[in-house]
């Protein structure tokens, strides 16, 4: 990617807008989460990132490792929560990856480590209806689309917000294993997991950042074709 | 919805002011945080209880600040865990060097920011320990939840660990008796109605007129089941029955029993259950050495209770019933 000034204004503008996002879909987040855990989803993210945004003028002069670190020290200190720890924690680990700048290869590894490090603190596993389903899928299709089909970054990213997407689709009809949802056992199913959809928020507006700002078209039709029309739990 | 609420955004701040307006003498404040801890300590020589958790459940927990129980609580937002940072500047508040105890309650997002909080405190020298208190029968505990929910047995733990660490018990001695209750209480709540979050406004689910929801957790959210309307002899029997073939409480054997309010429910109607739940006990030769009546752990305006029993031996028979001097609970 490009040097790091572009990639600290691209960083920024992404906050912005997953910011704003978070804010617009809160009722949407809470109302998932009033079905099967404690109705606060919406507003916990929110503040969140409300506190994130309000430090943007000190991202100015951070490199974009620091700037993530940062964004993650400030969701462990303002949310509380299980989702301070899965998203403000795994944030602030991950960064580290980035400590070469934002490129390909760099943000594979980071993408892993968030991953790797969300299942950890959250003892959570692929299927229990949580964030994992909605990242899983993503991480694995950005890493797979970038390292065996070549493709370029941005498409390959917009893949894994497609893989994602299903992800979130697939926490619907299954029962949950972690979270507050799995207390109502069997009555969990049929609902769609509010942390999975939260994150496929956050990754569809670093996408749309993402365009704005990387050269190069992404490759609708590839991304059309890329997600392979299996059940998630055959292809394990 | 009509509420006693100005900005519901500032809702656990304006709570924690009242509330030290109205103990100055009991509580204080930490500056920056939502950390209310013992206005005398730390108490030299004590082992430190701390507990924390989401907001709501007034009393719980900084209702129980105070001597032979609590040295520190920390609230979260409604129903959210307090983050690490503060949960961390209140372990570090109330050590008098003798060592910290966390009553947690089976949460993933409190058992995380604990643990998060013990490794920093314990970065700087602090001796901290844990427990974990999962006292809800209607969750059941395998790898297909995140484990039994805590509830109102954690009023138990707070009183036993309390006691033991006002009579100068160590921090693993402390650390034994909070085992020891949570190994020996079991809970079961119901709701007649859900409760209405100040920030989301309306009620966070519905529940017909003529429906309950057994099972229920203490944050407002559907319980296990959904069933018609019962009488109140009926929600006793439910309730208790599960909850003593749990804990396989056995004829001759001594408890304590709480017939908790979700936050809703008038006193006398929580003692006609707590009628039913002893008459019960009686039948099975179970006897009840202390029986509380009240609310102990709330959700915030959910109509409804929960039913614990707690196994006693002498030893948390004398803990149960040492001195205690809190906002919220007196001898």
């Amino acid at each position: 990617m490009a040097d790091e000034s572009v990639q600290r204004e691209a960083l920024i503008a992404a906050i912005e807008n997953v910011a704003a996002r978070i804010e617009a879909e809160k009722s949407t987040l809470t109302d998932l989460d009033s079905a099967i855990g404690d109705a606060d989803h919406g507003n916990n993210m929110h503040r969140g990132f409300e506190a994130v945004v309000e430090k943007v003028d000190e991202f100015e002069e951070m490199s974009p490792a620091d700037i993530v670190k940062t964004v993650g020290t400030t969701i462990i200190g303002n949310v509380g929560g299980a989702s301070g720890p899965l998203y403000g924690g795994s944030l602030m680990s991950a960064s580290q990856e980035l400590e070469d700048g934002i490129t390909a290869e760099t943000s594979i590894a980071f993408a892993e480590a968030y991953l790797e490090k969300v299942k950890d603190r959250g003892d959570a596993h692929l299927g229990a209806k949580t964030m994992v389903d909605a990242l899983t899928p993503a991480v694995h299709t950005y890493k797979k689309s970038i390292e065996h089909d070549d493709l370029p970054p941005l498409t390959a990213f917009a893949k894994a917000v497609d893989a994602a997407e299903r992800g979130v689709e697939f926490t619907v009809p299954i029962r949950a294993a972690k979270g507050r949802a799995s207390f109502l056992g069997w009555r969990s199913v049929g609902h769609q997991d509010p942390g999975a959809t939260s994150t496929l928020f956050i990754m569809q507006e670093i996408l749309k950042t993402a365009e704005e700002y990387l050269d190069g078209e992404t490759d609708a039709e590839a991304v059309a074709e890329s997600v392979p029309d299996e059940d998630p739990e055959e292809a394990k | 919805m009509k509420k006693l609420v100005n900005d519901p955004s500032d809702y656990v701040d304006e709570m924690l002011d009242g509330m030290t307006a109205a103990y100055p003498d009991r509580l204080r404040r930490l500056d920056g945080t939502k950390v209310l801890v013992r206005a005398d300590g730390p108490v030299d020589g004590k082992v430190a209880i701390v507990s924390g958790g989401g907001s709501g459940h007034e009393p719980t927990h900084a209702g129980y600040i105070g001597d032979g129980m609590l040295d520190g609580a920390a609230s979260g937002e409604v129903f959210t865990s307090p983050t690490a940072n503060e949960l961390n500047e209140m372990i570090q508040a109330c050590d008098a060097g003798e060592g910290v105890l966390c009553v947690v309650k089976n949460y993933e997002g409190d058992v995380m920011n604990f643990d998060t909080a013990a490794e920093m405190a314990e970065m700087e020298d602090i001796d901290v320990a844990q427990v974990v208190v999962n006292d809800d029968v209607a969750v059941e505990d395998s790898l297909y939840t995140s484990g039994r929910r805590g509830v109102c047995g954690t009023i138990l733990v707070h009183k036993a660990v309390g006691a033991k660490a006002a009579a100068g018990g160590s921090l693993d001695e402390v650390q034994a008796v909070g085992e020891k209750v949570i190994d020996n209480v079991r809970t079961m709540g119901m709701a007649l109605t859900s409760c209405i979050t100040p920030e989301k406004g309306e009620e966070t689910f519905d529940l017909g007129d003529d429906e309950i929801e057994l099972g229920i957790g203490i944050h407002g959210e559907p319980g296990t089941e959904r069933t018609d309307m019962m009488t109140a002899d009926e929600v006793a029997e439910h309730l208790t029955e599960n909850v003593l073939s749990d804990l396989e409480v056995e004829a001759g054997e001594e408890v304590v029993t709480i017939v908790n309010g979700m936050g809703g429910t008038p006193l006398s109607e929580l003692f006609i259950v707590n009628r039913k739940v002893q008459e019960l006990l009686d039948d099975r030769g179970i006897e009840t050495w202390d029986a509380w009546v009240g609310d102990y752990m709330t959700s915030l305006d959910m109509m409804g209770c929960s039913v614990t029993v707690c196994r006693v031996d002498d030893e948390l028979k004398d803990l149960l019933d040492a001195d205690v001097d809190t906002p919220a609970l007196k001898d």
